[in-house]
C-alpha cells in the first residue's frame, strides 16, 4: 500500500461535501469581477471621465488599498480592472485557498472524522493532497472562469492576453496561500487556529505590499500579492514575476507534506499553550462571558472599520475634482448645499454605519448560538436570571455598536484632515459617524425581540442591514419614493456632514430600539429555552 | 419536611409530539433517587422543565417548595445541574469555566474546587476546545459538586466517563447523600444507579411507570432459583411457578415472590441439594419494562 492510496476515492468526498461551496466560492469571485468590469464603460463614459477617475484614484490612501498605479497616463478600462481589481480578487481567492484547505485537513483531524478515514486502507499522505488537489483544482478553474469572464466582455482594452494574466495571477496568489494553509494545518491542532494563521500571513502579505506600494521601494516584492500585481494585466502584460508565486507555492506544499510525516494523527506541531486555570476576576458575570466570547472578533471589527475609513479618507480631498468628471455618480448625491467632500464623507459614513450594525448584531446573535449548542442550559440553570443573560449582550452590543462606529468616524477624519490639512475633520467625521449609534440600536433592538419571541427567525434581523446598503448604492439612482426608503432605520439619520444635525430623529429611533429590547425581553422570560 | 422535587401530572407538549404525559415524580430531602428510562422516554424534558428552562403545559412542578418556572433564579442558588452532552466555551480554560460557573451560582469555595479538580485528575488550564467529552463532563461535574447546595440534579452525567472517574463520581454523590443533599441521577448504568440509588422511578413514554425502592420494586416481582434435588420435583402444578426448566435432579425456575415459600418448601421435601436464589437485577426489572412496551406496541 503507498502512502497516496484511496487518493481518488478523497478527493471524490472532498468535491462532494464542496459541491456547493467551491462553486459558490469561484462564481460569485467571477461574477462579481466580471460585473464590475462591465460597469466601468458605463462609469466612465469617455477619455475625459477615466482621466477624472484616474485624478481622483491616485493617491497614496487608494494605493494602499488596491495597488500601484501603472501605465502611461492613459487610464484605460483595461487598466483600471487590473489595478482596483486585481488586489482585492486575489485576496478573497487567498481565503477561499485557506478555507478550502483546512476544512478538508485540519478541520477534518479536529473533529475525530479523519480517524475514520485514517482507519480504512488510505494512505498516510493521501488526505492532505486530496486537500492540496481539490484547492489546486478550485484555483485552476477560478483562474480558467475569469479569463473567459473578462476576455468575452468584450470591453475594448481588456484583452484576452491580459485577462489570462489576470486569471493567472488571481489562481497564483490563491496557490500560495493554499501552501500557506496546508502548512499550518500541519503545525496547530485546531482548525480555527489553522485558518486565523493563515490569515495572518495573508494579512502581512497585505500590509507588505500596501507599505512598498506607498513608502517603500522594492518592499512589495516581499509580497504574493505584490507579484501578482507587478504582472501589469491588460499594459505589460508580463507572466514572469508569477513563476516566484508558483515557486514559493511548490515549496509551500512540498514542506507541508513533509511535516506531515514527522507527526502524529490529530497532534500539531505547536502544542497549544495552557491558559489560566482560574477565572479572572473580569470573568464573573454574563457581560464578563459575552465579552470573552467576542473580544476577538470586535476587536477584529474595530480595526477593520478603523482602516476602511483611513484608506476612504484622502479621496475626499479628490472627490470633486471626480464628481466632475463621472456625472453618473451626481445620481448618488443629494441635492443640497454642501461641498462635494461633504457629501462624500456624508456617503461613506452611511455605508460605515451599515457595516458597524454587522459586529453589534452578530453580538445579539451570539445568545441564539449559545442555546443551540448547549451551553446556555447550565448557564442559566444557576442563579443567573434570562433577563441579566440577554440583557448583557445587548449592552455588549451596543457599546460594540458605539465603538465600531467611532472607529469608523475617527479613521475616515483622520485621513481626511491629514489629506486636506483641515483637522476639524476629525470631530466632524466621528461625531457624523457616532449620530448613526440609534440607528445601529434599533438593529440589535430587533434582533433581541425575534430572540425572544422567534428566536428560531432571529435571522431575519439581517433584513435592516441588507436594505440598508441596497438603499445606499441604489436608493437615489432608483429614485425610491421616501416612504419606501423610511423602512430602513438608516435612512432617518440626518446625513451630516452634508445636511444639518437632527436631534428628533435620534431620539425616537432610540425609543424603538430600547422599546424593542425591552418587548425582547419580556418574550424570552416567557419561552422554552431553545433544545441543544 | 418539604420535598426536594414534587412533580404532579407534569405535562410538555413539542407540537403534536408530547414528551411527558402526565408525570409524577418525588424525591424527598436527602435522597438519591435514580431516574431511568429509554431514550425518548422524557427524562430529559422533565429535568430541563424542573430547572425552569422549560415551561410546563400542565401539572405542578415544585422544587425545594418552590415553583420551578416563576421561582427559577432564587431556587438555582439552591440547586447545582450537570447536563449528559456539556457544552463548554472553547476558548475559555476548563478553570475559566468552572469558576465562572461557581460565581453565576453564588460563589467559588476554592478548597473544595480545588479538591474536586484533583480527584477528578482535570487539567484545568486547557483551552475548553481541546477537551474530550469526559473531561467536559467533569468541568461541569467540579462546578456542580463543588457548590453548597441542597439538591443536585444530574442528566446523565457520567456518559464519557471512563470506570476509575465513574467510581470517583459514585463516591462523591455517597458524599453528597451521606451530607444530606438530594440528588436526582438520571442514568443508563443500572449498576451505577443500584448501587447509589436509595430510591428509582422508570419513566416510558413520558409517563412514570414504577417508582419506590429497589427492594420494594424487587418485591413485586420473581426470584430466580437454581436448586438440585435428591429425587426429581415436579414444580409446574404450583401457583406463582413460571419458566421451569428440568434437568435430571436439576431444576431451574422463576417465581413470584409471594409464593416463594411454598416452592422452596416443595423442594425441601424433595430433598434439597444445593439452592440458588437470586432476586432480580435492575437490568431484569428494566428490560420487563421495555419489553412489554415492545409488546403492546
Amino acid at each position: 500500500m503507498s502512502t497516496t492510496t484511496g487518493l481518488g476515492e478523497l478527493v471524490r468526498l472532498a468535491l462532494r461535501r464542496d459541491r456547493v461551496r467551491l462553486p459558490g466560492w469561484i462564481g460569485s469571485i467571477v461574477a462579481a469581477t466580471a460585473g464590475t468590469a462591465a460597469s466601468f464603460p458605463t462609469t466612465y463614459p469617455d477619455a475625459q471621465a477615466r482621466l477624472g477617475a484616474l485624478m481622483t484614484i491616485d493617491n497614496p490612501g487608494t494605493t494602499a488599498l488596491v495597488g500601484p498605479l501603472y501605465g502611461e497616463g492613459d487610464y484605460t478600462y483595461g487598466i483600471m480592472v487590473g489595478h482596483q481589481l486585481l488586489g482585492m480578487v486575489a485576496v478573497v481567492a487567498a481565503l477561499m485557498s485557506i478555507f478550502t484547505v483546512v476544512r478538508h485537513t485540519r478541520a477534518e483531524e479536529e473533529s475525530g472524522r479523519a480517524e475514520l478515514v485514517r482507519a480504512a486502507p488510505v494512505g498516510r499522505t493521501a488526505p492532505a493532497l486530496a486537500a492540496l488537489v481539490v484547492a489546486v483544482g478550485a484555483n485552476l478553474v477560478l483562474a480558467a472562469g475569469l479569463t473567459l469572464a473578462l476576455g468575452g466582455l468584450g470591453i475594448e482594452t481588456v484583452t484576452w492576453r491580459g485577462s489570462a494574466l489576470f486569471g493567472a495571477a488571481v489562481g497564483a496568489v490563491g496557490l500560495v496561500l493554499a501552501g500557506v494553509a496546508s502548512v499550518t494545518a500541519q503545525l496547530t491542532e485546531h482548525a480555527r487556529a489553522a485558518s486565523s494563521m493563515a490569515g495572518l500571513v495573508l494579512a502581512a502579505a497585505f500590509v507588505v505590499r500596501a507599505t512598498g506600494d506607498v513608502s517603500v521601494e522594492g518592499l512589495s516584492w516581499a509580497s504574493p500579492i505584490g507579484w501578482a500585481q507587478a504582472t501589469e494585466p491588460f499594459y505589460a502584460d508580463d507572466g514572469a514575476p508569477l513563476a516566484l508565486a508558483l515557486g514559493l507555492a511548490v515549496v509551500l506544499l512540498a514542506g507541508a507534506v513533509v511535516l506531515g510525516r514527522r507527526r502524529d494523527l490529530g497532534s500539531g506541531l505547536l502544542t497549544a499553550r495552557p491558559g489560566p486555570a482560574r477565572a479572572g476576576s473580569a470573568l464573573s458575570g454574563p457581560f464578563g462571558l459575552a465579552w470573552r466570547t467576542s473580544r476577538g472578533s470586535l476587536v477584529g471589527w474595530t480595526l477593520g472599520v478603523f482602516f476602511f475609513g483611513l484608506f476612504y479618507g484622502p479621496i475626499l480631498s479628490e472627490s470633486s475634482t471626480f464628481l466632475d468628471n463621472v456625472p453618473v455618480l451626481e445620481e448618488f448625491v443629494p441635492d443640497v448645499e454642501a461641498s462635494v467632500a461633504e457629501l462624500f464623507a456624508a456617503m461613506i459614513i452611511g455605508v460605515v454605519a451599515i457595516i458597524c450594525a454587522i459586529p453589534a448584531l452578530q453580538t445579539v446573535l451570539r445568545l441564539r448560538t449559545e442555546e443551540t449548542s448547549g451551553r446556555a442550559g447550565p448557564l442559566l440553570a444557576t442563579a443567573l436570571s434570562r433577563t441579566r443573560w440577554a440583557l448583557a449582550n445587548h449592552v455588549l452590543a451596543l457599546l460594540a455598536g458605539a465603538v465600531v462606529l467611532t472607529a469608523g468616524g475617527l479613521g475616515l477624519g483622520l485621513g481626511a484632515a491629514w489629506s486636506m490639512d483641515e483637522p476639524s475633520w476629525v470631530g466632524t467625521a466621528t461625531g457624523a459617524a457616532l449620530a448613526y449609534l440609534p440607528a445601529v440600536a434599533v438593529v440589535v433592538g430587533l434582533g433581541a425581540l425575534l430572540h425572544g419571541w422567534v428566536p428560531r427567525a432571529v435571522g431575519a434581523a439581517w433584513l435592516p442591514v441588507v436594505v440598508g446598503f441596497f438603499f445606499s448604492y441604489f436608493g437615489e439612482l432608483l429614485d425610491l419614493p421616501q416612504a419606501v426608503l423610511d423602512v430602513s432605520p438608516f435612512t432617518h439619520v440626518s446625513q451630516q456632514p452634508a445636511v444639518a444635525f437632527e436631534a428628533a430623529p435620534l431620539a425616537w429611533l432610540s425609543l424603538v430600539a430600547l422599546l424593542a429590547i425591552g418587548l425582547g425581553l419580556v418574550g424570552l422570560r416567557r419561552r422554552d429555552l431553545l433544545d441543544a | 419536611m418539604t420535598r426536594a422535587v414534587e412533580v404532579r401530572d407534569l405535562v410538555k407538549t413539542f407540537g403534536r409530539t408530547r414528551a411527558v404525559d402526565g408525570a409524577d415524580l418525588d424525591v424527598a430531602p436527602g435522597e438519591i433517587h435514580g431516574f431511568l428510562g429509554p431514550n425518548g422516554a422524557g427524562k430529559s424534558t422533565t429535568i430541563r422543565v424542573l430547572l425552569g428552562l422549560l415551561r410546563a403545559d400542565s401539572g405542578t412542578v415544585r422544587v425545594l417548595g418552590a415553583d420551578a418556572w416563576h421561582d427559577a433564579v432564587a431556587l438555582h442558588r439552591r440547586l447545582a445541574y450537570v447536563p449528559g452532552d456539556v457544552s463548554l466555551w472553547p476558548n475559555l480554560t476548563g478553570g475559566e469555566a468552572i469558576d465562572l460557573l461557581s460565581r453565576l451560582r453564588g460563589g467559588v469555595d476554592r478548597t473544595r474546587r480545588d479538591e474536586l479538580v484533583e480527584r477528578f485528575a482535570l487539567d484545568p488550564s486547557k483551552k475548553c476546545r481541546t477537551y474530550s467529552k469526559g473531561n467536559r463532563q467533569k468541568v461541569a461535574l467540579v462546578a456542580a459538586l463543588a457548590a453548597d447546595v441542597e439538591l443536585l440534579v444530574l442528566d446523565e452525567p457520567t456518559s464519557g466517563l471512563d470506570p476509575l472517574m465513574e467510581a470517583v463520581f459514585a463516591e462523591l454523590v455517597t458524599e453528597a447523600g451521606a451530607a444530606g443533599r438530594a440528588v436526582l441521577l438520571s442514568s443508563h448504568t443500572l449498576a451505577q444507579v443500584e448501587k447509589l440509588c436509595d430510591r428509582i422511578s422508570i419513566i416510558r413514554d413520558g409517563v412514570v411507570v414504577e417508582s419506590g425502592t429497589l427492594a420494594a420494586m424487587r418485591h413485586l416481582t420473581r426470584t430466580s432459583l437454581d436448586a438440585v434435588t435428591a429425587s426429581p420435583v415436579d414444580l409446574t402444578p404450583l401457583p406463582g411457578v413460571h419458566d421451569v426448566t428440568v434437568d435430571g435432579e436439576r431444576v431451574r425456575c422463576s417465581v413470584d415472590t409471594e409464593h416463594l415459600d411454598a416452592v422452596v418448601g416443595a423442594l425441601h421435601a424433595a430433598g434439597l441439594r444445593s439452592l440458588v436464589a437470586q432476586p432480580p437485577t435492575l437490568e431484569e426489572l428494566f428490560l420487563r419494562h421495555y419489553a412489554t412496551a415492545e409488546a403492546r406496541s
